[in-house]
């Protein structure tokens, strides 16, 4: 198999089935071949799904050959966040405390891709329960980015994106609650595309924050991430804050015209704060927009300096209620030779959890409990109000919003490991959708003078993916940063 | 410093989290960084700002009330780490 056969896409790769050039069971038996040659490298997966993917492989080549329906993903190698439940397949969200835990059902969207006759390859590895920005607060390995293994791939869906990158895995899903599909996406030269909350059900997602948690996908381009979607976006009623919304058709028009489109710039993204390689990429990319017939527009975001303050009490006082299952009862880790109920959820939790996580659990405790709650989570919730209020107002005057995604390209392994604050602003820029509960995508738009990737973020109104992924597209088109791919030493290759 | 080893020790005990003294250490520091970046929001009045918990307009959602068949006792079961019969085994409760 050449090189080649990993680098292109999933609806590329989904034709040469089709057209019987290659089968899946062969395909799927190579990936596996390069998954083995190149992870040790990269350490983008937390388990392989090798046996059932095979078997899976088999059914499709059989439907194919006897001529029946298929489904939209149909071959499709696809990993998976491992804080998405699979069912009889281990779901750990990194953390030691779900080591052992084997989900009774499939989350939504992992029923939609089975439904849609993708093959899920394996789970991806994150920073524990998805809290970090790096993937460097993993429970059991640090992911390297493939474009340079010194460096993180972001976080804390970087294995999935990692290992689409890579080639280990033609697509992926994450999730998204404060930039986890997007800052890791742009880190490692990928399309991360976060859906409006409530356009995918999180049935199954192991909840972080719940108001801001969406599912994502991590794609090789702009029309893998509009078929990804398409599979899973949808009212479920095992999620009722996803929402009645008939869903688009994302693939056809994609290539719409993106002439007299309003593009808003928002000044408070492109301060001093900002790497220049990442600041000069973004502003070519909006010269190719002009172009194209959009019409770039000045605008201000003026709460956007509070949004990151607003996140880590939000966010941490969500958790630390979301967190409070783990206990050591019904499933998990639970800690030995106890001395009472109370004793065993202390140690159960002490034990199993990570820096990190109990970091954000005690903040979130600290900003809920009373005589704290005033001045932090209800304060935070209304500073939320402006800054919605902020893309509320922006958006009477613009179609989308284009910013960087990063403020930096991929940052070295242990450079901001010791400094959370340091850390948390890693997210700066994507923070924001989440908060205001907007979609929002990153896509490839330069390389820094390191060779790193770059990524450009792009966002609209509340269920207006259809347009983001046209504005996406017309960019894409008319550049190649998407088909660059990083040098990985493999003898397949 | 906003905070200081008696809050760490409340915040622990109120998370169910045991922390040795080198851990307390660390997290006091680290957390009153985090806190005197979050008072920022100090800056803003916001007396007449709504504080908004959901983004996307969801009200009450309802749905018919009829009869679904659940995951079965045994498979529940299969992820505990203690059980006896048909229950989740735990220390004792009451002295």
């Amino acid at each position: 198999m050449s090189l080649k056969l990993l680098e292109i896409t999933a609806h590329q790769l989904k034709e040469k089935l089709l057209s019987r050039e290659i089968q899946a069971t062969f395909l799927t038996k190579k990936l596996f071949e390069w998954i083995k040659e190149i992870e040790p490298n990269i350490q983008s997966y937390i388990s392989l799904n090798e046996d059932e993917a095979l078997e899976k492989a088999k059914e499709i080549d059989r439907k194919i050959e006897n001529g029946e329906k298929i489904g939209l993903l149909a071959g499709v190698p696809i990993a998976v966040k491992d804080n998405i439940c699979t069912k009889n397949i281990h779901t750990t969200c990194a953390s030691k405390i779900l080591k052992n835990f084997i989900p009774p059902y499939d989350a939504y969207v992992v029923k939609r891709l089975k439904e849609e006759d993708a093959i899920i390859i394996g789970k991806t590895n994150l920073d524990e329960f998805a809290m970090g920005s790096s993937t460097e607060n993993s429970g059991y390995k640090i992911t390297r980015n493939p474009w340079d293994t010194e460096r993180v791939p972001g976080g804390s869906s970087g294995g999935s994106s990692a290992a689409v990158a890579a080639g280990l895995a033609y697509m992926a899903l994450g999730s998204d609650t404060g930039g986890s599909v997007r800052q890791p996406a742009a880190l490692c030269g990928i399309v991360g595309l976060k859906p409006t909350y409530g356009r995918v059900s999180r049935y199954g997602l192991v909840a972080f924050g719940s108001s801001l948690d969406q599912i994502g996908t991590l794609t090789k381009d702009v029309r893998d991430a509009a078929v990804l979607l398409q599979v899973i976006a949808g009212k479920d009623s095992y999620d009722s804050t996803s929402v009645q919304i008939p869903v688009p058709d994302y693939i056809n028009g994609i290539d719409a015209s993106i002439q007299g489109v309003k593009i808003g710039i928002p000044q408070e993204y492109f301060t001093n704060g900002i790497n220049t390689d990442v600041l000069d990429s973004v502003k070519n990319a909006l010269k190719v927009y002009e172009r194209l017939g959009a019409k770039i527009v000045d605008i201000s975001l003026p709460h956007t300096e509070y949004a990151v303050a607003v996140y880590y009490i939000v966010a941490n006082a969500e958790a630390s209620s979301n967190l409070a299952r783990y206990d050591g009862v019904k499933y998990g880790y639970r800690t030995n030779d106890v001395r009472g109920i109370i004793d065993m959820y202390s140690r159960t939790r002490s034990e199993g959890f990570g820096n990190e996580v109990k970091r954000r659990i005690m903040l979130g405790n600290y900003a809920l409990s009373s005589g704290y709650y005033d001045a932090y989570y209800l304060k935070a919730s209304k500073v939320r109000n402006l800054i919605k209020n902020d893309f509320d107002a922006a958006f009477e005057k613009v179609d989308c919003i284009v910013c960087p995604t990063s403020p930096v390209p991929a940052f070295k392994i242990g450079e901001r490991a010791n400094n959370p604050l340091e850390m948390y602003l890693s997210d700066i820029c994507t923070i924001p959708a989440n908060l205001a509960g907007i979609p929002g995508i990153s896509i490839p738009c330069g390389f820094s003078k390191e060779g790193l990737p770059i990524g450009m973020q792009i966002l609209t109104r509340h269920f207006e993916e259809k347009k983001l992924l046209q504005i996406a597209y017309a960019f894409e088109r008319e550049t190649d940063f998407h088909l660059k791919k990083p040098v990985l030493k493999g003898s397949i290759a | 410093m906003k905070i200081g080893i008696k809050d760490i020790e409340y915040i622990a005990t109120l998370s169910r989290i045991e922390l040795s003294d080198t851990e307390k250490e660390m997290y006091v520091h680290q957390i009153d960084d985090i806190l005197s970046y979050i008072e920022k929001l100090n800056k803003l009045n916001t007396e007449k700002v709504k504080p908004v918990t959901h983004t996307v307009n969801i009200n009450n959602v309802f749905r018919e009330d009829r009869l679904e068949t659940s995951t079965p006792l045994e498979v529940v079961l299969l992820n505990a780490p203690s059980k006896m019969g048909a229950f989740f085994k735990v220390p004792k409760v009451i002295e």
